[in-house]
């Protein structure tokens, strides 16, 4: 039965990026591009509505992000930054909290360190929940923004063949990407990391039920000139078993300037940011390198997905 | 051989695995029922070599069995009605089970919020996994 917000619209939340069917998110991304070209149209759309950043953890960009994003429709912003400022610190359940927030904001962003938190919390909730990270489960405003990232410089999101590199395994942002990606069948996945950081087993498995075309691969330059799109992610130090390891592989999972030059003219380097020194500095200059671009557009689908849930299109 | 008589109204529970038959005691709630109930342990059975059953005298519609196909889906329900076995019912496993499995996971909201109920999904009917709804980790609890 679809439950009605408190704005009398029907209540929708947005937990993963699957919550969304491949038409919603053309719509959704179709509508971050109107945004995106005409800013003062939607300037005023959110006029007298207020978002909640509900952050049990910080996360500086963000929620700065989402702030943005609602400042920039016209809408106000209210909320907490850290669980220490909040009554979660007194011992307040996820439940409590948002119903009492569901009587001040009109729609939600909530970080928690705890998986499935925000479900939780859209369960009890009056108004849109927005999963803005919980633990290392999801994430999905990230994934909708490297997905419109590729949509608006490539055009579309189907018939590329995706570089993959470094921590593949605890990477949920990867994952996350990959599951949304995977609607789209044209595509084909390329994995680049050291052994101990693979795709993990469930990951593999789907794929081959699907049967995706996709490899694993542990260097970088042998396949960098087969790319379409690189996403890169960071590879820590404590993620290796021994020294001797990370000392050998570093350098494998850095991009630089040397290695961009095997890539195609047209392929795109992206970064969930932040960066530490996976991308040398050297790259940012180059046109395909992205990854700054890349924030401009989640400001964008945080306008829509906003807009979209707040039933105001 | 240990002999335990025909119930008139209610429902047997048969071909449960042997050692399981306190499982299913607990799991469908039957301690906190005050009809009759025979627990069989280790009965022979040419199909399982020893098996457990339970009969129980009441009426099957108060019980919830879900949680029956997920202990083990070779356990047949027999119904019976004036001493006859009225209907034999077929175990399907349930797309839903709230608080019969608990979510181990550390990192699981769950795991600080007491109050929430343990609501797990059938993730893979064919492999018959179960996740948290919440954290969408797999079940590790063995029933
Ligand atoms: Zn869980």
């Amino acid at each position: 039965m679809e439950k009605i917000g408190k704005n009398g619209k029907p209540l929708r939340h947005l937990m993963t990026p699957l919550d969304m069917s491949v038409e919603e998110l053309e719509e959704l991304f179709d509508l971050a591009e109107k945004i995106k070209n005409d800013p003062d149209g939607y300037a005023h759309i959110c006029d007298r509505k207020k978002l909640a950043t509900c952050f049990y953890e910080p996360s500086t960009r963000t929620r700065l992000s989402f702030e943005t994003a609602m400042l920039d429709l016209g809408g106000k912003v209210i909320g907490f930054s850290d669980a220490s400022s909040s009554s979660a610190s007194k011992g307040e359940s996820v439940s409590d909290t948002i119903r009492v927030i569901s009587c001040f904001a009109d729609i939600c962003a909530m970080r928690h360190p705890k998986e499935g938190a925000p479900m939780v919390a859209a369960g009890r909730s009056t108004i849109p929940v927005i999963n803005a990270g919980d633990g290392g489960h999801q994430h999905p405003t990230q994934t909708l923004t490297d997905m419109l990232t590729i949509r608006s410089l490539k055009g579309s999101l189907d018939g590329f063949t995706i570089g993959l590199c470094g921590d593949l395994k605890f990477g949920r942002t990867v994952h996350s990407l990959v599951n949304a990606m995977l609607r789209y069948p044209a595509n084909k996945y390329v994995f680049i990391s050291p052994e101990e950081l693979k795709i993990p087993s469930y990951l593999r498995a789907k794929l081959i039920e699907m049967k995706v075309d996709f490899k694993e691969v542990e260097r970088l330059e042998d396949v960098l000139p087969s790319l379409d799109l690189l996403y890169m992610t960071r590879v820590q130090r404590e993620r290796f078993f021994n020294e001797e390891d990370y000392v050998r592989l570093k350098d494998f999972y850095v991009l630089n300037k040397k290695k961009l030059e095997l890539a195609p003219k047209d392929m795109l380097v992206l970064h969930p940011l932040p960066r530490v020194n996976e991308i040398s500095v050297e790259v940012d200059d180059d046109p395909r390198a992205v990854y700054f671009k890349q924030v401009q557009y989640g400001v964008y689908v945080r306008q829509a997905l906003i807009v979209t849930l707040l039933g105001l299109v | 051989m240990l002999n335990v008589g025909k119930i008139e109204e209610g429902f047997v529970l048969d071909h449960i695995p042997a050692g399981k038959g306190m499982s299913v005691f607990y799991h469908l709630g039957l301690d906190h029922m005050d009809c009759m109930v025979a627990i069989i342990k280790n009965a022979r059975s040419g199909r399982l070599g020893r098996k457990d059953i339970i009969k129980v005298e009441c009426d099957i519609d108060l019980l919830n069995l879900d949680v029956l196909a997920v202990i083990d889906h070779t356990i047949t329900v027999n119904v019976v009605k004036d001493g006859e076995i009225l209907e034999k019912r077929t175990l399907v496993l349930p797309k839903e089970l709230k608080g019969v499995m608990h979510c181990k996971n550390p990192r699981c909201i769950t795991s600080i919020e007491q109050e929430l109920p343990h609501i797990f999904y059938l993730a893979d009917p064919e492999k018959e996994i179960y996740r948290c709804k919440y954290c969408d980790e797999k079940n590790s609890e063995k029933m």
